[in-house]
């Protein structure tokens, strides 16, 4: 089920949060909409969703104007960032409610729901209460809720934002494998760039109300269109008045012909990696080794090396 | 230890000394009045024509003013908590001004009004038939000024800290405006109304001096005294039989006051494992053990159980 946006203009007073943004989503893909905060990405998931009216613009869905059609007919799945659980029902009765609302029978429901809830393992919690379950499980369980309805397409505003570091990593591993089995049209909104590139299948840069660049996490990472779109998804570093990637910078401890001389200004060991800070005429680059490397070259504060940007 | 724990104890005592004084005192005095007489007195009291009629005049306006709190209370509370627009803290404001102005007060403006002979828009009605002032319409108009914002102020602060998604979440997954209101909104606020209604239902109840003014306190045909009124005359001739009458409403507010903190006591109880900071917060609950066992048996099942995931269900 493709989605269509084409020249959508929001502002919320003298604020421009959207500014005449065309996108179009591929049927059955898993896409990140990855920004800073306050630049426009969440408003874009909800007005697909239908949460909020665009001031222009139309938004198709499969094929239809869905532009006016308010959000409980257009069958979307929603998913909030701070889970939006039903607290006074169970579960059960949380994950059922959409098919409730469509008046489906008795048993089916029941089948139904019991799948969905043995999809995100939560089988066994089917009569707790969310307050009973952890963030992670509620999250699972808003997803269950959203997936219940058969969606043409699910909207997931910064799902994992609310959570722990460790949980959020597990749940994004989760939900990469859930959506190679369901394969629903996805969109989720994230300013984590780690985990837009490890879980979509395409990426969509939002920033300041506008779209930055599409492309594949590949192609995004590795050819971004602009300073903005690098310096988003990664460590930059200036050499020569260029951005490159720290990671992309050599250091040699021998004269070689087309690199840069410069002085080791420190080292500092960050887990696995050490961050060596140079100065290299007028810049202060830094480029990014494993500790191997760095022990290989025996590097010391005050040390004359060599610098050149990877191809 | 010592001094803390004896200062702990005078304090509890001057709280209880001061209640007792302030609101028990006069309850068991009521209540003594009330039956030395003996039961014969008890019944003369309250079984007489000008009583039973007091009773179901108030009953009536209780009955009114409480329906007419609940929706309109409601309905200005997610007004007010829903929506942005110029002129809503005025109206908020507004909305609160019956607590702070007299009662007796909101009965003059009320027959300045409606008064049949000179009120802005009681001649007219008068002409047409219509009587608000010395009448059930201005007590029962009288009395939900006097009580309207109890309900609204229960209800606002709690649909203002749960917030519009989970009504949001019911939109998307396909539920209409009054759906969404019975199956998501008067569940969230179903508690701090029912206590609203039951403050709203005591203040009707008791009401005094708004409805003094505007019913005339006509007692005989055309009875307009309801049982406060009642009350207040009795005390003023020296009649007997006050006593009675102010224990039996004593009585009804008493047992409406308690038959909801029971119930609220138990969805407290229900809900105690949301204020429970362990399980309230998903990172701590991670960590706690019992929870623990059942985060990892659900990321082991993510990365073993991919086989077991249904294919044909979900399309």
């Amino acid at each position: 089920m493709s989605i269509e946006v084409n020249s959508i203009v929001k502002r919320f007073g003298s604020f421009v949060a959207l500014d005449d943004v065309d996108l179009t989503v591929t049927d059955g893909r898993l896409t990140a909409l990855l920004g800073p905060s306050g630049g426009g990405k969440s408003t874009l998931l909800r007005i697909i969703g239908g949460l909020e009216q665009p001031d222009a613009g139309t938004v198709r869905i499969n094929g239809k104007d869905a532009t006016n059609v308010p959000p409980q007919r257009r069958n979307v799945g929603f998913v909030f960032q701070h889970y939006a659980a039903f607290k006074h029902l169970s579960v059960y009765r949380n994950v059922a409610f959409g098919l409730e609302i469509r008046k489906r029978p008795k048993a089916e429901i029941r089948e139904r729901v019991h799948e969905l809830l043995s999809l995100v393992h939560l089988d066994q919690f089917a009569d707790r209460l969310p307050e009973q379950l952890s963030g992670g499980q509620r999250q699972r369980m808003a997803l269950a809720r959203a997936l219940a309805v058969e969606p043409s397409v699910l909207l997931l505003d910064e799902p994992f934002g609310a959570l722990d570091a460790k949980v959020r990593k597990e749940l994004r591993d989760w939900l990469r494998r859930l959506h190679d089995e369901v394969h629903v049209t996805t969109i989720f909104v994230t300013h984590d760039q780690e985990e837009a590139l490890e879980v979509a299948d395409e990426l969509v840069v939002i920033n300041q109300g506008r779209i930055e660049q599409v492309g594949t996490p590949a192609d995004v990472y590795d050819k971004p269109a602009n300073d903005f779109v690098m310096g988003f998804l990664g460590p930059v570093t200036r050499v020569a008045g260029k951005l490159v990637r720290p990671h992309d910078l050599e250091v040699l401890t021998a004269e070689t012909p087309g690199a840069t001389p410069a002085e080791v200004a420190g080292l500092q060991r960050v887990g696995f990696e050490v961050r060596v800070t140079l100065d290299a005429a007028g810049e202060e680059p830094w480029a990014q080794l494993t500790r191997g490397q760095s022990e290989a070259l025996g590097l010391a504060v005050g040390q004359r090396v060599w610098i050149r940007v990877v191809p | 230890m010592g001094s803390r724990r004896s200062a702990r104890l005078v304090q509890r005592a001057i709280a209880l000394l001061y209640v007792g004084i302030l609101v028990l005192v006069p309850i068991v005095v009521v209540t003594w009045k009330t039956f030395s007489p003996g039961p014969a007195a008890f019944w003369d009291a309250i079984s007489s024509q000008q009583a039973v009629t007091a009773f179901r005049l108030t009953a009536e306006i209780a009955l009114a003013s409480v329906a007419l709190n609940t929706v309109f209370g409601v309905g200005l509370a997610l007004l007010i908590t829903r929506y942005r627009f110029p002129g809503r803290r005025l109206l908020s404001a507004l909305a609160d001004l019956p607590l702070s102005v007299s009662p007796i007060v909101v009965g003059l403006a009320l027959v300045l009004v409606y008064g049949p002979v000179d009120g802005w828009f009681g001649k007219g009605l008068h002409d047409a038939g219509i009587d608000i002032i010395f009448s059930l319409p201005g007590m029962i108009l009288a009395t939900t000024f006097v009580s309207f914002p109890l309900v609204l102020r229960e209800v606002v602060p709690v649909l203002a800290e749960e917030g519009i998604e989970q009504e949001q979440a019911a939109r998307v997954l396909g539920a209409s405006a009054l759906q969404r209101f019975l199956r998501i909104t008067l569940p969230i606020i179903r508690s701090a109304l029912l206590y609203g209604i039951v403050l709203s239902l005591a203040r009707s109840i008791g009401e005094f001096g708004a409805v003094l003014v505007v019913s005339g306190n006509v007692s005989g045909e055309n009875q307009t005294q309801t049982v406060p009124l009642l009350v207040g005359e009795r005390v003023q001739q020296l009649e007997p039989g006050s006593f009675q009458l102010a224990f039996l409403l004593i009585l009804v507010t008493v047992l409406v006051i308690v038959l909801v903190f029971l119930r609220r006591d138990r969805s407290d109880r229900a809900g105690a494992v949301l204020a429970d900071p362990v399980l309230a917060d998903p990172g701590l609950a991670d960590a706690e053990p019992g929870h623990a066992a059942t985060v990892v048996t659900a990321s082991d099942n993510v990365g073993l159980d991919d086989a077991a995931i249904d294919r044909g269900g979900l399309r």
